[in-house]
């Protein structure tokens, strides 16, 4: 059974259908990756999918559960954590405190007044293994404003994890990065998808295709295709639209 | 740019350093007020306006929220307290609380109507609830005494149990209230560090980043604003005390503009004390250029131009700044935690 499915979902702003019946599905432990051409409406649908937008029609579920129309703030804390393509951080906390903010334990905290949160050993060691992860323990006390432009990538994708996800939605995490920082990230990546369900958008398909076990390609509004990175690079209306040879 | 987070010290100690020396030199000032040209009752309206100004800053620096209609809720207290003093009984407790609960009521409903707004949709509506506020004061005449205000509030003994001091005395009124401020301190340096405080911050930086980590954001905003008014409706009590009396136009968007100015260019928008120098900077110039021109507003006036366009961080910023230059180790970079 998949971990996260989405059925028939449609989406339109005013005159404009941005998604027409798309239904996706995404398994527990694999890495997903939603590709497709500027304006073929990937951003949209993460958005709806991770409860910014509210779909017009369509069914969403998670763990089983449904999970329609429900806040970000609700699907935060039912395990489903994302990225921004641009960048969100709390530019001005340090990046420890932007990862700390985001810990579960840190939430179930969230209306403690009187003590102070440096004092607790406890949060601030699973921040330093969150930052460990991403490999920014050691800017651990710099302002996240400061951190060059892959760091802060890298930040992103540490505030999504924090929140100890069952399912991660990365949006265009290469979004701006040199060919080292890419590298960099799909090494961060490799790691990650040990522990968690990742679904990515991407706009670069050698990195998509080397890392996504399944692809989904969305073209006006809709799936067009879906399968193994192989299986898509063999499929005629990928070739066609020219993004199979793009991987 | 730096910022309230950026140069914040994250003690998570109850009390600092900051504030034992905030406390030195308030504990003796009746000593000293005298001997550089002040007076007792000057120290007793900016402790006053030093609980307002740091309960104002809870909202203004830390939640990034910015009310300019707070007056309206020194107001409420003010009146609470007199109105309690009048039709309920002669009590300090009692008008007190009746002070900070009015106050934060009125908050709360205003609070929960403001906090799904951000940005000059936030502002404006807070003006307009000011602004409501300052009119039904004006108004309602049978209640408040309209313009003319309500008077002859008594100042209620201060019994504690062991003995009963008369706060009809300057002195002693200026201690309790400086006891009052350093509750206040304390309490808001406890909250801007707690998890509540730090998600504040959070959300003043990127409220749809808080939404996405879990945070129902406008609660937050409107614990802020319930907290903030209720401060602000203690200082009122307390002024109303201190005047023995309460006049509608604390509730006006001048005051409630006062206040902003006294924050910014104190430079509470980058440091937790930084309402406590732009209150001291306020009433020193007012007293002081105030006996030298009428036109002293004017000249604060001209001053706060000056400071927003060359140093809008205001003094408290100007001062790290200064100790940057000078070399001084900038604030603690590290969680006690960590250093043990």
């Amino acid at each position: 059974m998949a971990l996260f499915e989405a059925e028939h979902i449609h989406k339109r702003f005013g005159a404009q259908v941005v998604l027409e019946d798309i239904s996706l599905s995404f398994g527990e432990g694999e890495v997903s990756g939603i590709m497709g051409p500027n304006g073929a409406g990937k951003t949209t649908c993460f958005h709806v999918l991770t409860g910014h937008y509210k779909p017009d029609r369509g069914d969403i579920r998670f763990a089983g559960e449904p999970i329609t129309g429900l806040s970000p703030q609700s699907l935060a804390r039912k395990g489903i954590s994302r990225s921004f393509q641009i960048m969100n951080l709390f530019d001005q906390s340090a990046v420890i405190e932007n990862v700390m903010v985001a810990l579960p334990e840190f939430r179930a905290r969230r209306r403690q007044m009187t003590r102070s949160v440096f004092d607790d050993a406890a949060l601030v060691e699973a921040a330093r293994e969150v930052l460990d992860q991403v490999g920014l323990a050691a800017r651990a006390w710099e302002p996240a404003a400061s951190l060059p432009y892959g760091d802060r990538r890298a930040l992103e994708i540490g505030v999504a994890i924090a929140a100890r996800p069952r399912i991660l939605f990365l949006d265009e995490p290469t979004s701006g990065l040199g060919a080292e920082a890419t590298r960099n990230l799909a090494e961060l990546i490799r790691k990650l998808r040990t522990r968690y369900t990742i679904v990515m958008i991407e706009h670069d398909m050698s990195f998509l295709f080397d890392l996504a076990d399944r692809i989904s390609v969305v073209h006006w509004g809709q799936v067009i295709a879906e399968g193994t990175p192989a299986a898509l690079r063999a499929n005629k209306w990928v070739q066609r639209s020219g993004l199979g040879e793009l991987a | 740019m730096i910022s309230l987070s950026d140069i914040s010290p994250r003690s998570g100690a109850w009390v600092t350093p900051q504030m034992v020396i905030v406390a030195a030199a308030m504990l003796s000032a009746p000593l000293w007020l005298r001997s550089v040209g002040l007076y007792q009752y000057l120290g007793i309206e900016i402790a006053i306006w030093m609980i307002y100004a740091l309960g104002f800053n809870l909202l203004f620096g830390y939640g990034g929220l910015h009310s300019f209609g707070h007056g309206a809720y020194l107001g409420i207290g003010a009146y609470a307290f007199g109105l309690f003093q009048h039709h309920v009984a002669v009590s300090l407790w009692g008008g007190l609380l009746a002070a900070i609960v009015a106050a934060g009521i009125a908050g709360s409903l205003v609070g929960a109507a403001v906090s799904h707004r951000r940005g000059i949709y936030f502002a404006l509506l807070t003006i307009a609830y000011g602004q409501v506020a300052w009119f039904c004061a004006i108004k309602l005449h049978w209640l408040t005494g309209g313009e003319d205000g309500l008077l002859n509030i008594p100042r209620p003994a201060l019994d504690l149990g062991f003995a009963v001091v008369d706060l009809n005395d300057n002195t002693a009124l200026y201690y309790f209230v400086t006891a009052a401020l350093f509750v206040i301190v304390v309490l808001l340096w406890r909250i801007t560090n707690s998890p509540f405080g730090r998600i504040l911050q959070s959300v003043r930086q990127n409220e749809m980043r808080a939404a996405f980590v879990g945070y129902e954001v406008w609660r937050f905003k409107w614990a802020a604003f319930a907290i903030s008014t209720a401060i602000a409706g203690l200082a009122g009590g307390l002024f109303a005390m201190a005047q023995e009396s309460a006049y509608p136009d604390v509730m006006s968007l001048h005051q409630s503009g006062l206040i902003v100015m006294m924050v910014l260019v104190g430079g509470g928008l980058v440091n937790f004390w930084g309402p406590v120098l732009g209150v001291v900077l306020y009433f020193v110039a007012r007293d002081v250029l105030g006996a030298m021109t009428e036109t002293w507003l004017l000249w604060y006036g001209l001053m706060f131009v000056v400071m927003v366009m060359f140093r809008p961080e205001g003094l408290a910023g100007a001062l790290h700044v200064l100790r940057r230059r000078l070399g001084v180790p900038a604030a603690l970079r590290r969680a006690p935690a960590e250093q043990a």
